[in-house]
């Protein structure tokens, strides 16, 4: 009796550290997917920017589409956006959700990203103020958005990301971008999301990643 | 549980049965750490910053 008391007692405390390296593994651990991901993504997408272009332009599930900049999280801050928001998308970066508008089209460009785990790419972003600028980088041009504001929602709020948000069923006439995360941080009760417009498209600048002999 | 690991260690000294101790503990966690967990996280969410309804996605396939 005594022995099997004090079995379960080694077995329960053991179970209790492996709960917390999980939570240790789950806040820093994942980082090291996401980089890694990012890294092949990011060759994977100047490679394909600097072939030239294929006639129909369909961007698979689970690969890069885009890069996304935000000035004011850091001169650093820079992901992939790949096209797909499953869990299995999401780990390697920000997702564009499916059907939604592509970078600079009338409409509205929705992405999801991680606020805690996976590298975080969304950790800060209810940081953003009106008028801070989100970039997103394509093939060609660089699409400078400007936040116009952010709300709280449910999970299950879908009209956030309508082509014309919070209102489905008004046709698209802006080009939009919305980003979202979930809120509040550690926890996946509600959605914080946040608006933009596109106030300016320029060409892209070729410069960070070409000229040098890459591998 | 670990009193039985312990009589069950190799070497005679203190030193040895240690050494070994420490090898089998951080053999535990390499293993939870690079093989557990990144199976059990793929199962559960607890950061979802998808806002998700009646939308038509598939269900999750683990895709490749």
């Amino acid at each position: 009796m005594r022995t099997l008391i004090r079995g379960l007692g080694e077995l329960f405390i053991t179970g209790g550290l492996v709960l917390l390296l999980f939570v240790v593994y789950s806040l820093w651990g994942t980082d090291r997917y996401t980089r890694e991901q990012q890294d092949r993504l990011g060759e994977q997408l100047a490679k394909a920017w600097q072939a030239p272009p294929v006639t129909t332009e369909k961007v698979k599930l689970g690969s890069g589409l885009a890069m996304i900049r935000i000035p004011r999280l850091g001169s650093k801050y820079r992901y992939v956006i790949v096209e797909g928001v499953q869990p299995s998308d999401l780990r390697k970066g920000p997702g564009h959700y499916p059907g939604t508008a592509m970078p600079g089209e009338v409409g509205n460009f929705v992405v999801s990203g991680h606020r805690t785990t996976y590298s975080a790419p969304f950790n800060r972003i209810g940081e953003l103020r009106r008028g801070d600028r989100i970039l997103i980088d394509t093939r060609r041009r660089q699409f400078v958005y400007q936040v116009t504001g952010r709300q709280i929602v449910e999970p299950d709020d879908v009209e956030v990301i309508a082509p014309v948000p919070n209102h489905p069923r008004r046709r698209p006439t802006e080009r939009l971008i919305t980003l979202t995360t979930c809120h509040p941080k550690y926890s996946a009760a509600q959605r914080l999301i946040v608006y933009g417009r596109l106030v300016e498209t320029r060409a892209r600048v070729t410069a960070p990643t070409s000229p040098q002999a890459g591998g | 549980m670990y009193a039985w690991i312990w009589r069950h260690l190799p070497g005679e000294r203190l030193r040895t049965k240690l050494l070994a101790a420490l090898a089998l503990a951080a053999a535990a966690v390499l293993l939870l750490w690079y093989v557990v967990f990144p199976w059990l996280d793929a199962k559960l969410a607890f950061d979802h910053g998808v806002v998700d309804g009646p939308a038509p996605s598939a269900p999750a396939s683990p895709s490749r």
